[in-house]
């Protein structure tokens, strides 16, 4: 069970960022825990200063953006 | 392996950029033939206004957000965060304001960038040098400033954004307003940012830029067209020096008036150009339009709404009427000058 976090306060990227995560996982059958985090104060945790963040783990594997499909597939095959 | 194939690709792209934007007059010429309207009727002129500026203005920002996407690479939060962490005010402002235009800056992110920045121990002062001159002197802006109004222009925009955001964070520093930040930011224990530089190879950069392409145009392009449309109107409907009696060089209260109907209006520059341009043709005067644009571009309501969270209303009120306050001293300067 991956454990995912998708850091940003409710723009659309980080939705957008989200549901694209959601998808990969649903269509690679991979076992996904996904979690908003939303909280300033929880993001900067990450030291995460462009929006939006992606945790893996307790390791930030992605900032700034919406990340591309090809970058979330690869995250579920290394894991 | 599959990135070499792509330099091909690229070539190609370039091909078509030069020869689309070598055929620009042309093609305008031959829509509006097309199209039954008399071309030297009102309507006519309209539309030839904006099926040359409209595609002219899209394919510069093509290319210009293509080259930034790139840039932006070298230039991430981190790195700058790194390079102003521990400065003094000064020269630190300087270097912040430059860094704010070629850092990818989204108004959504303001808030864990500047408490990104605090934590880091940059001073407040070359914060707001950053997050004045990071929203206001941007690509998209430069792009439609020299594709609408010429290079000096655009320069003088950078140039005088750039002093805004300096003099501005340099004022801002010297009033020592830590205490107006929320409380629990002035708790926020201060480290040393760590900073390593990713390994990203060129191919990589490259591919940067097209995303920056197909997201930053993809969302713009739209305001774009309406801004050139709104401003194809006014070029063929208003009558030649309208806008002069109330945006004129005489009227010293359409400067202020100007900077403050700006300050809530949100738009990109890429809606707010085009309309300032076709103002400009009515006989408004320069200062006043640059003053308007900068206020409509720099300060904006939601920003104002996201930064409250780390900013007391004191603050942020301090932050607006400095910001303010330098614009419209470049309004009036430029007024008086030209």
């Amino acid at each position: 069970m991956l454990k995912i976090k998708v850091l940003g306060g409710g723009c659309s990227n980080c939705k957008a960022t989200y549901k694209l995560i959601e998808d990969v996982a649903l269509e690679k059958g991979a076992e996904i825990e996904l979690e908003k985090v939303q909280e300033i104060q929880d993001i900067m945790a990450y030291d995460v200063m462009s929006t939006p963040g992606v945790v893996i783990g307790e390791t930030v594997v992605h900032r700034g953006g919406v990340p591309s499909r090809r970058q979330v597939e690869e995250w579920f095959t290394d894991f | 392996m599959l990135t070499r194939y792509r330099w091909p690709l690229y070539i190609l792209l370039l091909i078509i950029w030069v020869v689309l934007y070598s055929s620009l007059v042309g093609f305008a010429d031959f829509m509006v033939s097309m199209l039954p309207v008399e071309p030297t009727s009102h309507f006519g002129e309209a539309l030839a206004f904006f099926f040359y500026d409209a595609p002219k203005v899209l394919l510069l920002l093509s290319a210009v957000v293509f080259m930034m996407g790139v840039i932006n690479t070298w230039f991430t939060p981190e790195r700058t965060r790194a390079l102003l962490s521990g400065r003094s005010l000064g020269l630190a402002n300087i270097l912040a304001a430059s860094l704010g235009v070629v850092t990818p800056f989204c108004s959504c992110s303001a808030v864990p960038l500047f408490i990104g920045f605090v934590q880091a121990g940059v001073p407040l002062g070359v914060t707001f040098s950053f997050l004045i001159a990071a929203p206001m002197v941007n690509e998209i802006a430069l792009t439609l400033l020299f594709g609408l109004f010429g290079w000096k222009i655009a320069l003088l925009y950078l140039g005088l954004g750039l002093g805004v955001a300096i003099f501005g964070g340099l004022l801002l520093g010297r009033l020592n307003l830590e205490k107006y930040l929320e409380q629990w930011v002035q708790d926020i224990p201060k480290k040393r940012p760590e900073f390593k530089s990713e390994k990203i190879s060129f191919s990589q950069r490259l591919t940067a830029g097209s995303v920056a392409v197909i997201d930053v145009v993809g969302r713009v392009w739209i305001y774009i067209l309406i801004g050139i449309g709104v401003g194809a109107f006014i070029h063929g409907y208003v009558p030649e020096n309208f806008m002069a009696s109330f945006m004129g060089k005489d009227a010293w209260w359409s400067v202020p008036l100007a900077v403050i109907i700006g300050i809530p209006m949100y738009s990109s520059a890429a809606g707010i150009i085009p309309v300032v341009q076709a103002l400009l043709a009515k006989g408004a005067a320069l200062g006043t339009a640059l003053a308007f644009m900068m206020s409509v571009v720099a300060l904006s309501l939601p920003e104002m709404i996201i930064l409250r969270k780390v900013l007391t209303l004191r603050l942020i009120s301090i932050f607006v009427s400095i910001v303010a306050s330098g614009i419209l001293l470049v309004g009036f300067i430029f007024n008086l000058v030209l």
